[in-house]
């Protein structure tokens, strides 16, 4: 059963150092405020699993937490790199990053292998690239059937993984609709998992297309209103392109981002995700966490 | 690096970019099926569907199957393309179920490197994959929708930088090292089917596979397409010009530009 804990409390009794953490969400509903407070509570040398890291990846990355990345595509959608990302892997900055990357084909697949119970995963793909020679992790593997080679690749199992949902019921259930990406398999494939909600309710409404994650699938749920922004909740918020945008000047040099760091992470609230985050903590009586 | 110069035949103007989005866009026939990646795919895709391919079939890597945006989406997974589809699926299932068995006709690609075959990189700059010189984003959904889409259509700005005699890394097949490469490695799409760029369109020899100039864009010359590319270029022997944009396809063109990442 998914017990309702705040942010804080999920993140501080989840996450530990040296875990592997997949933070999911494909464009839509990525879980921004927890990326944020894994920040805040200063985890290091975390495996980061995730097909597409995007700016909370580039974050999370530039903050120090990462040891290794686990990916697929690791771009600034729509506007161009990830500089700390970069950063990262080419100067060692701040802290060295090793990197086993796939192709999004791959990473679904080792997910749904993970939470299939599976010890790998079968698909066509990586053929004649040369992903093949840099990644150990995905072998040719002939069908008993048929005879034909295809590829393998291993079960993804992180210790924790983290997701952004639009509701919670109060005994934990969560209800998520619009873009579900690879959410479901990543909650399914780890050990332990956190969502984020948007609101909590007294009972979930019918939802057209909506992935339910039952409550005993799911280890611990928190209120996290506009929790994914910049990315979006579909029916609460609309994608802020504009802030991916800013985010190339913001994280092109590393003394812009350590300033955008302490003011935007370090000195806000874990309650909720907006701008407005450290007012509306303020406003309330909230301490902020650092 | 927008092509801000402007081509001028009889007082129609345009640019190298809008040359080269119109003749994606043209690439695509009503009905098909087209998996779409961000910028200029997706801007040529969905110039298609506003002009002569109403029926285009929209399919983007976030699962968005059937997507018609009212504006053109900054992301792959910005909630018009959610809201606009016909049916919205997973991430593995848009992989397994519907590009991986050759469901969506065509795919659309682009590239930061490309060689004569057509192979694709977008993983790195450099010859050390541990220290590489320029880090790029990576593989994405490419490697497969390059093996498993009946069709590839490649759409890319040419420059030597770009066009080279060797990619630094291989993350897309093209046409491997030559004639029956694919088939060899059990590729089942026929692989890149034209390359389009800002300065012609480049079609695989039939008998080599080789990248060789089949059309330049008005205003294009072939000396300045040699220039720009890191091989010597064969050029077709009926080698033709582009036909120019039409004051249509230019008028729907900057009115998608103008809704780009917008809010509908």
């Amino acid at each position: 059963m998914a017990t309702i804990v705040t942010l804080a409390d999920g993140v501080a009794e989840l996450v530990r150092d040296g875990d592997a953490v997949a933070m999911e969400g494909f464009t839509h509903l990525i879980p921004f405020a927890a990326g944020h407070e894994v920040i805040r509570q200063r985890r290091r040398d975390l495996t980061l699993v995730r097909m597409t890291p995007d700016v909370i990846y580039d974050q999370l990355i530039g903050a120090g937490c990462a040891r290794k990345l686990v990916f697929s595509w690791g771009g600034n959608p729509g506007v161009g790199s990830l500089h700390r990302f970069r950063d990262a892997v080419s100067e060692g900055w701040p802290v060295p990053l090793e990197i086993e990357e796939h192709s999004h084909a791959g990473m679904a697949n080792r997910y749904v292998a993970g939470a299939s119970g599976l010890p790998f995963a079968v698909l066509r793909g990586y053929v004649g690239t040369d992903l093949v020679k840099a990644t150990s992790n995905i072998r040719p593997i002939t069908c008993p059937f048929t005879g034909e080679v295809l590829t393998a690749v291993p079960a993804l199992r992180p210790d924790v993984a983290i997701i952004h949902a639009q509701r919670a019921d109060r005994d934990g259930n969560v209800q998520m609709w619009g873009i579900v990406g690879v959410q479901k398999e990543a909650v399914l494939a780890s050990t332990r998992s956190l969502v984020t909600v948007e609101e909590i309710v007294d009972e979930l409404p019918p939802q057209p297309g909506a992935v339910v994650l039952p409550t005993w699938a799911v280890t611990r749920v928190a209120l996290a209103p506009g929790g994914s922004h910049p990315s979006y909740s579909h029916g609460f918020s609309i994608r802020d392109n504009d802030y991916y945008v800013s985010w190339d000047a913001i994280s092109r040099d590393r003394e812009t981002f350590t300033r955008w760091l302490d003011t935007e992470v370090f000195r806000r609230a874990a309650v909720a995700g907006g701008a407005e985050s450290a007012d509306r903590a303020a406003a309330t009586g909230h301490e902020a966490t650092a | 690096m927008t092509a801000a110069t402007r081509v001028g035949v009889d007082d129609v103007a345009w640019t190298a970019d809008e040359m080269m989005t119109v003749a994606a866009a043209r690439a695509l026939r009503d009905g098909q099926a087209c998996f779409v990646g961000i910028g200029i795919p997706s801007t040529a895709a969905n110039l298609a569907r506003r002009t002569h391919a109403p029926r285009l079939v929209l399919v983007y890597e976030s699962g968005t199957l059937g997507a018609k945006p009212r504006t053109l989406p900054l992301s792959i997974g910005d909630g018009v393309l959610a809201e606009t589809a016909d049916a919205v699926v997973s991430v593995p299932e848009v992989f397994n179920y519907w590009l991986q068995p050759g469901r969506v006709d065509v795919g659309f690609l682009g590239a930061a490197q490309i060689d004569r075959y057509a192979n694709i990189n977008t993983t790195l700059i450099g010859d050390d994959y541990r220290h590489p010189k320029v880090r790029l984003p990576g593989a994405g959904g490419a490697p497969e929708i390059a093996a498993s889409c009946p069709e590839v259509i490649v759409v890319v700005r040419q420059s030597t930088r770009t066009f080279v005699e060797r990619v630094d890394f291989i993350t897309s097949v093209g046409h491997g090292s030559g004639p029956g490469d694919r088939a060899r490695m059990g590729l089942r799409g026929a692989g890149p089917s034209m390359v389009i760029t800002d300065l012609g369109i480049l079609k695989p020899d039939p008998q080599t596979c080789v990248l060789t100039l089949s059309h330049v864009h008005p205003g294009v010359n072939v000396d300045k397409v040699r220039a720009a590319t890191g091989w010597d270029l064969a050029v077709a022997a009926d080698l033709a010009v582009t036909t120019p944009p039409t004051d249509t396809e230019l008028a729907v063109l900057r009115e998608l530009e103008a809704t780009k990442g917008r809010t509908p």
